[in-house]
């Protein structure tokens, strides 16, 4: 089952990238939560990229960590950037996700009192996510877990082809 | 404005990141929600919240906010403070309940430039 926004054609793209990385994340626990996406935060800045873009990758980055960090075991936010995107992918072995467009709507949380006193579960992480991304695919298996791909676009021209 | 303007006029205590108090501050942002925080809030921003756990740290980090303020006396976690240390993050305390807080923040960054003609 997948959701996906604005794609009218095979965007996730196949082009070779000029940067790939994979940083591992710890379930169950906020202790390090926005670790990974600090670092790549600092990263991207190093590649000198656009303000903008980085903010918008540390931001679904970072939501993307809280959600692996609310409720998977594990997962692993990878990394990739060409001259024309950065495509942030979150895969995490958890419960998955039972109905995706419920999950979808702005609003609407699972999650437990102790994660919504923190500040966190106000159902707006994924909104965010998809809002902040020029493209976005979300697939999850119940019981096994689920995989997010975000795309943004550094050049403006690139229509995901 | 600098933040540390607002520290000395508002008589804020500060409990991490002296280092960064010659910062500028742009605006303000209020919210306990980190997600509200993370979508809306914007560099250079003063974040005033209740929230007190570590996690604020890396969202005021990443949205490299000038500083959090933290209401109503709440004191910040061992590990907050720790972390806000490390990463140079600001963090005053007030014991002003928020909405006297965000008033008087609203007000001299709104003021900022220059007292208002009419009065």
């Amino acid at each position: 089952m997948a959701a996906w926004k604005g794609l009218t054609t095979n965007v996730l793209s196949h082009e070779p990238a000029i940067y790939e990385n994979s940083f591992p994340v710890e379930g169950g626990t906020y202790e390090n939560a926005g670790h990974v996406s600090s670092q790549i935060k600092a990263l991207l800045k190093g590649m000198k990229i656009s303000k903008e873009v980085v903010r918008r990758a540390a931001l679904v980055t970072y939501e993307s960590e809280i959600n692996i960090c609310s409720y998977a075991r594990s997962g692993k936010i990878v990394l990739q950037v060409t001259p024309e995107h950065v495509t942030i992918e979150a895969i995490d072995e958890g419960q998955g996700i039972v109905d995706i467009e419920l999950a979808m709507q702005e609003g609407y949380s699972t999650a437990t009192d102790r994660i919504r006193e923190m500040g966190f579960g106000a159902g707006m992480g994924l909104c965010n996510i998809k809002n902040f991304s020029d493209f976005f695919r979300i697939t999850s298996e119940i019981g096994k877990g689920t995989h997010l791909k975000m795309v943004i676009r550094i050049d403006k021209d690139f229509d995901g082809i | 404005m600098h933040l540390e303007d607002i520290v000395k006029a508002l008589n804020l205590r500060v409990v991490s990141g002296e280092e960064g108090l010659a910062a500028e501050v742009l605006g303000g942002y209020v919210g306990d929600l980190l997600s509200d925080v993370m979508a809306n809030s914007k560099e250079g921003d003063l974040w005033i919240t209740r929230q007190t756990h570590q996690n604020i740290v890396a969202v005021a980090s990443l949205k490299d906010h000038a500083g959090i303020i933290l209401i109503q006396g709440c004191n910040p976690a061992a590990d907050t403070m720790d972390k806000a240390r490390k990463e140079g993050v600001p963090i005053m305390v007030t014991d002003m309940p928020g909405f006297e807080a965000i008033g008087k923040v609203y007000n001299m960054i709104a003021t900022k430039k220059g007292p208002d003609p009419s009065t």
